[in-house]
């Protein structure tokens, strides 16, 4: 949901070489980078800022296997238990006809767990609706926002970041997180209620 | 670090002319924001006119039973599932190039693996017609599913290929569909966020998902097309597995091989990758993306036709030895007498099969032939209708001759609506194909982009001096060691 408005000091950068620097010492100067936005994924800028590994695989192996206890579980109850079919005199627990199911319903549930738990945390759905520093981060420019407290010289950040080689500088007061919106409208959230 | 990226001269560039962010973005979105051209509209409408024509065949065939179809006693498997085999096997070029190629980090894979995803989804979705509308009384269909009912309940048989089948082709149409799509949301987002319209910013915002572009975004996103190429993998490898093995677990002769696996797989890749060069090799000349789709993507999958269709070919080989060797008089009827005699009613379906399968693809041993477009389009079509007879082959020539002499249906013709079923799924194929390269981006823009400074042709050119002067010392000391 949404977040609340806090303000920013916004830098769009339009090459990486530059942008690995810039982060470094935005970071070193003790100023804190809310993200950063780039068009592709830039190797090695989630540990420049200091973001932890994911551990989206380790959910994705947790639904795996709940995928094949499913599907062994639910085979074997129905074929030994519910209604044991007799197949031509085989055995009722036929372990080996069983893999080919298991393996789909493994793959399954682990695709599928996933995608959604990536949606979840990335929060993405249909009809969510973000604020977006630069039309162009989608493009071509790599945008650094760095979040302001009370106590920061937006001033000084500009001219901080003018000095690390970034093209564009603009201070932007922001709705964070997201809500369902469409992008055709423009929306009327706090920063109208708040009057800024 | 340094993030000077570095790669040998010996490759050959992956995006041509001289390119930046930018550009990239322009020349694969522009084709979406531009009209479409007439030729579009004759292609989509001809399909769309195939469609209907697929829609009444199979209105007659779901009214008037299966008897519309020309299958008779012995041959209960016609161009039906010829027909689904052939559309499955075409659906595992895209998931190969995608996952495959992902965890084998082949970088050209960036220019072709969203059009071929694209063509595996349409692909699976007109194999699945055919096994839906074969059931005959199709309002039964849910009775694949294992689901609680008041018969008993009477459940599936788990330990039927026909119901593994079920299970493989949903859950790699599934599966397929998130890949594809996950890796849409950010080029969608790149569309939205340039688009002039209020209707374009609409579609496409909620088609992006409300996509940014955080750091922290791609790097789940990393993760995730990493896992899911990697459970793609054995799972293009199954799909085609299983359903060799409706075939491969029954008694029939000629059906009853071990072989099939195998050979099945590296078939369904041999004529996957041939579709796919039918479809961009007009792609690139139509939408002008011949820098991105370079004849190296084109050389590069020739180089997997003719190593997949001499698989196939030592498959054929080795089921006609083991035949002769195996001295069972039926598997050998089957085989040398059904297939491989060219006097008997169906020996000119092998031999065409033979041909188009395994002699054609021989000449691309010889790159001048790889990489020459006008032999790589003639050489995709052959390859595909090589496999759709090698399913034909198959099917009908185990089958049309029965143990028993007195039920032998020696000639097999499909009737006009098991035809125009046939025409119907093409039509649907190619209604989405149309739909596709004019609403979606064709090439994984992110993904051109992330390897642009490295193969692009204006970015190596600039390494030449590197590799001059002392490339040794250089990537010793600057290059970033990609992991």
């Amino acid at each position: 949901m949404a977040g609340g408005i806090k303000k920013f000091v916004v830098g769009s950068f339009d090459d990486e070489a530059i942008l690995f620097p810039a982060v470094k010492n935005v970071r070193k100067a003790g100023y804190k980078i809310y993200d950063v936005y780039t068009p592709f994924p830039v190797h090695g800028l989630d540990h420049a800022l200091g973001i932890r590994e994911t551990s989206l695989h380790t959910a994705g192996f947790i639904y795996a296997i709940t995928g094949t206890t499913t599907a062994l579980g639910f085979m074997s109850w129905i074929f030994t238990k519910d209604w044991p079919l007799n197949i031509g005199g085989k055995p009722h627990f036929a372990l080996p006809a069983w893999i080919p199911i298991t393996f789909e319903l493994t793959v399954l549930f682990s695709a599928v767990g996933m995608v959604l738990t990536f949606c979840y945390l990335c929060n993405l759905a249909p009809f969510v609706k973000k604020h977006h520093f630069h039309p162009r981060a989608t493009d071509d420019l790599f945008v650094m926002a760095i979040e302001c407290s009370d106590k920061t010289d937006d001033a000084a950040v500009q001219s901080f970041l003018q000095n690390a080689g970034a093209k564009e500088i603009n201070v932007q007061v922001a709705e964070t997180g997201w809500w369902i919106g469409r992008y055709d409208k423009e929306q009327k959230l706090y920063r109208d209620e708040k009057g800024y | 670090m340094s993030l000077l990226k570095y790669e040998s001269q010996q490759r050959e560039p992956l995006v041509d002319g001289d390119k930046n962010y930018h550009q990239i973005t322009e020349d694969i979105i522009g084709p979406i924001e531009a009209k479409p051209t007439r030729l579009w509209y004759i292609g989509f409408w001809i399909s769309v006119a195939l469609l209907i024509f697929g829609g009444y065949s199979v209105y007659r065939e779901v009214t008037y039973g299966i008897g519309q179809w020309n299958l008779n006693k012995t041959i209960g498997w016609g161009w039906d599932i010829t027909n689904f085999v052939w559309w499955v096997g075409i659906g595992h070029a895209g998931t190969l190039i995608s996952a495959i190629l992902l965890l084998f980090r082949q970088g050209w894979r960036t220019g072709v693996n969203r059009a071929a995803e694209a063509m595996t989804i349409f692909a699976v979705m007109c194999a699945g017609q055919f096994p839906i509308w074969h059931m005959g009384r199709v309002w039964m269909a849910f009775f694949v599913m294992p689901y609680p009912n008041t018969r008993g309940p009477l459940w599936v048989n788990f330990n039927s290929p026909l119901l593994w089948d079920v299970f493989a082709i949903s859950t790699y149409f599934t599966v397929s569909l998130l890949f594809w799509y996950s890796g849409l949301l950010p080029d969608f987002a790149t569309v939205r966020d340039r688009a002039k319209t209020k209707f374009r910013k609409m579609m496409y915002g909620v088609a992006a998902f409300g996509w940014t572009g955080s750091t922290k975004h791609w790097q789940r996103h990393e993760s995730l097309s990493l896992v899911l190429a990697g459970l793609s993998t054995p799972l293009v490898l199954s799909v085609h597995t299983i359903v060799s093995f409706d075939f491969a677990t029954s008694v029939i002769p000629g059906w009853h091989t071990t072989i099939f696996p195998p050979y099945f797989v590296a078939g369904a890749i041999f004529s996957g990758f041939a579709m796919v060069q039918t479809l961009l090799i007009v792609v690139r000349k139509v939408m002008n993306l011949q820098d991105y789709i370079t004849m190296g993507h084109i050389e590069a999958m020739n180089k997997v036709i003719v190593l997949t269709g001499s698989i196939v070919g030592c498959a054929y080989l080795t089921e006609l030895f083991i035949a002769w060797y195996g001295q069972n008089t039926y598997e050998g009827w089957a085989f040398f007498e059904n297939r491989a005699n060219i006097m008997s009613p169906y020996g000119w379906s092998y031999w065409l099969m033979m041909f188009c399968n395994v002699v054609s693809p021989q000449l691309f041993w010889s790159r001048k032939l790889r990489r020459n477009i006008t032999v790589t389009f003639f050489m995709s079509i052959i390859v595909n209708i090589g496999m759709w007879y090698e399913r034909f082959v198959i099917i009908v020539t185990s089958v049309y001759r029965d143990f028993l002499p007195s039920s032998w249906s020696t000639y097999y013709s499909p009737s006009i609506w098991e035809i125009g079923f046939y025409l119907g799924t093409f039509g649907l194929f190619f209604t989405c194909f149309f739909l596709f390269a004019k609403y979606f981006p064709v090439i994984a823009v992110a993904e051109i982009k992330s390897i642009l400074k490295t193969s692009g042709e204006n970015y190596k050119a600039k390494m030449t001096d590197i590799e001059k002067s002392d490339a040794e010392k250089f990537y010793v000391e600057k290059v970033e060691h990609a992991h």
